[in-house]
């Protein structure tokens, strides 16, 4: 959890993905077309992946990814995430 | 039955006495039997009396010979029947036998030792019956039996005055024919028939009862047909029933089984539930859309307007909570499209409408829009737009993924062992499905897209525009559909 909170902090936008998920990658695409550069975590890559994992389900990230953190904070999934764009409330 | 030879009457030797020599064939099943001439005598009750100076008779039923030599025999037909009394039959015979005229065929009651009467039947044959004046004992009528009459060529008075021991001739049994020759033709007493006759109606008899028996048999055939037939048609009828019903369940009964246990549907069943479930909805759409219609046409008021709108808004929500469902069950299913019409299929992005088209369909039609609402209603184009962009690209991405998964390793590596090749697409198969899995994510999201976009839309326009908005984006969609049915309805070549 901590991890997740330290790589969160670090920049504007971080995306917690799997390199498998394609759903990942729909977020991450909307992000560039966005014009913005999130920090992409892939935790399937990372030692910690599997804790990180079970840190992103206990904050409600159903599925466990993507998970997005904007200026540190949690926003959500994929679904939270589309709707806030919608909303215009993403940028 | 009995068949009784022929019997003769004649008189006695005295005036109290009628005689009568009777003889015939008692056949039964099997055997026959044959009685011996009987001694007529005066009758009274039911029994036979043994007339005086004739010597007792025997016992009729025993097998004997027969006896007269001098009568002619002839078959009649028998028939036993049960005790009578005597005198309405020998009224009968009487009447019959004073008036000359034949013979009725009437039943003859002749007592017989054991009580039981036999009755014979009298068919006299007019050219040989001949009724003869007989001297009825005024006073004993009713103990007389009279039987029919013969002529008395062989017999007489004269002859009758002694006659009882000449009468009294036995005979055989076998020997028809030589007591055709005493009586030479001469009328017989009772109705005659002929030997033939008896064959015949013993044939008859036997044939009749098959006949019957037949006739029986194909009446309970025919019956039987009929009933079984019956039950058929029945069955038929049955079966359209229930082959109806099953459709009216289908459509009703498994929406209402559904509705309670959605997390159930199976895939194929729940395609049907939800084009069913889609059906509903759609006609519960198009009902509040006329709702609406009349409403904006007859320039209701805010309020009035703003219900309907919420409702028709409340309404998108249950189609988008109803793919949902589906989405988890038979994700293809939706992705098939199939659950719409044809055109509408055309356009068909991830199991649904793409939002940003329909923005764009309303821009023209919601004029006069604020320049806020302008730029909102922009803006939620371009969202919608990008975000349709980019889970496009997702999909795109997890088909190559699929495509890349199925295909690495098949053609095997050189080296490696048959198990491991197995291991292999055992592997690759397990990430398939994963893959596979990840489909519903992307129509959820798909149809959530969809969802915020009608909502935002919803916001940023007043509940006059937003009805106008949702009467337009219906039209739109219904044209659609009229299309399909246009379509499907051409004439082909």
């Amino acid at each position: 959890m901590d991890r997740v909170r330290d790589l969160a902090s670090k920049k504007a936008a971080v995306i917690f993905t799997k390199s498998s998920c394609c759903m990942c990658y729909s977020i991450k695409t909307l992000f560039y077309e966005l014009g913005a550069s999130p920090a992409i975590h892939e935790l399937d890559q990372d030692p910690y992946g599997r804790e990180m994992e079970r840190a992103l389900r206990g904050l409600g990230c159903d599925p466990s990814v993507p998970a997005v953190f904007i200026g540190g904070r949690f926003v959500g999934s994929s679904k939270d995430v589309i709707s806030l764009h919608v909303d215009g409330s993403l940028k | 039955m009995y068949y009784f030879l022929s019997s003769r009457f004649f008189f006695g030797p005295s005036n109290f006495y009628w005689y009568f020599s009777l003889s015939f064939f008692a056949a039964s099943e099997k055997e026959y039997w044959c009685l011996t001439a009987l001694r007529l005598w005066r009758l009274t009750g039911a029994d036979w009396l043994v007339p005086q100076g004739v010597k007792e008779p025997r016992n009729p039923f025993q097998k004997a010979h027969l006896s007269t030599t001098f009568i002619t025999w002839h078959w009649c037909r028998v028939q036993i029947c049960t005790v009578g009394t005597s005198d309405q039959h020998y009224s009968v015979f009487n009447s019959a036998i004073a008036s000359g005229q034949p013979f009725p065929s009437v039943c003859n009651h002749i007592y017989t030792s054991d009580k039981t009467t036999t009755s014979f039947t009298i068919n006299p044959s007019a050219t040989q019956v001949e009724s003869q004046r007989l001297h009825l004992e005024s006073g004993q009528q009713k103990n007389i039996v009279a039987i029919s009459i013969g002529n008395t060529d062989n017999w007489g008075e004269s002859n009758m005055a002694d006659a009882s021991p000449r009468t009294d001739i036995s005979t055989d049994a076998e020997t028809d024919e030589k007591y055709q020759g005493f009586d030479s033709g001469k009328s017989i007493v009772v109705a005659p028939s002929d030997s033939s006759d008896r064959s015949k109606s013993n044939l008859d008899q036997k044939t009749l009862r098959r006949l019957a028996q037949n006739r029986e048999a194909a009446r309970k055939s025919r019956l039987r047909k009929k009933a079984y037939v019956q039950q058929l048609e029945s069955s038929r009828l049955k079966l359209t029933q229930l082959e109806q019903e099953l459709q009216r369940a289908r459509q009703q009964g498994i929406f209402i089984s559904s509705s309670g246990d959605q997390s159930h549907s199976m895939g194929g069943n729940g395609a049907m539930t939800f084009d069913v479930e889609y059906s509903r909805w759609l006609e519960e759409h198009n009902r509040q859309i006329n709702e609406l219609r009349t409403a904006v046409n007859s320039h209701a008021g805010d309020a009035e307007l703003r219900i309907i709108v919420d409702g028709v808004m409340a309404h998108y929500d249950e189609i988008f909570r109803l793919k949902s469902n589906i989405a988890k069950a038979d994700v293809f299913h939706l992705l098939s499209g199939m659950w719409k019409t044809p055109a509408e299929r055309c356009f068909l992005w991830l199991g649904g409408f793409r939002s940003s088209e329909l923005l764009k369909l309303l821009v023209n039609q919601l004029e006069p829009l604020t320049e806020q609402q302008l730029l909102g209603i922009g803006n939620l184009q371009q969202s919608s737009q990008q975000a349709e962009d980019a889970l496009s690209q997702g999909m795109e991405a997890l088909q190559q993924s699929l495509a890349e998964t199925l295909s690495t390793g098949s053609l095997g590596s050189s080296g490696s062992s048959g198990t491991g090749n197995v291991a292999n697409y055992m592997g690759q198969m397990a990430m398939a499905m994963g893959k596979l899995g990840t489909l519903e994510g992307f129509i959820c999201q798909a149809d959530n897209l969809r969802q915020q976009t009608l909502q935002q839309m919803h916001r940023i326009l007043t509940t006059r525009q937003s009805a106008r908005a949702l009467l337009a984006i219906h039209d739109y969609f219904s044209r659609l559909r009229a299309l399909s049915s246009l379509w499907l309805a051409r004439p082909r070549e």
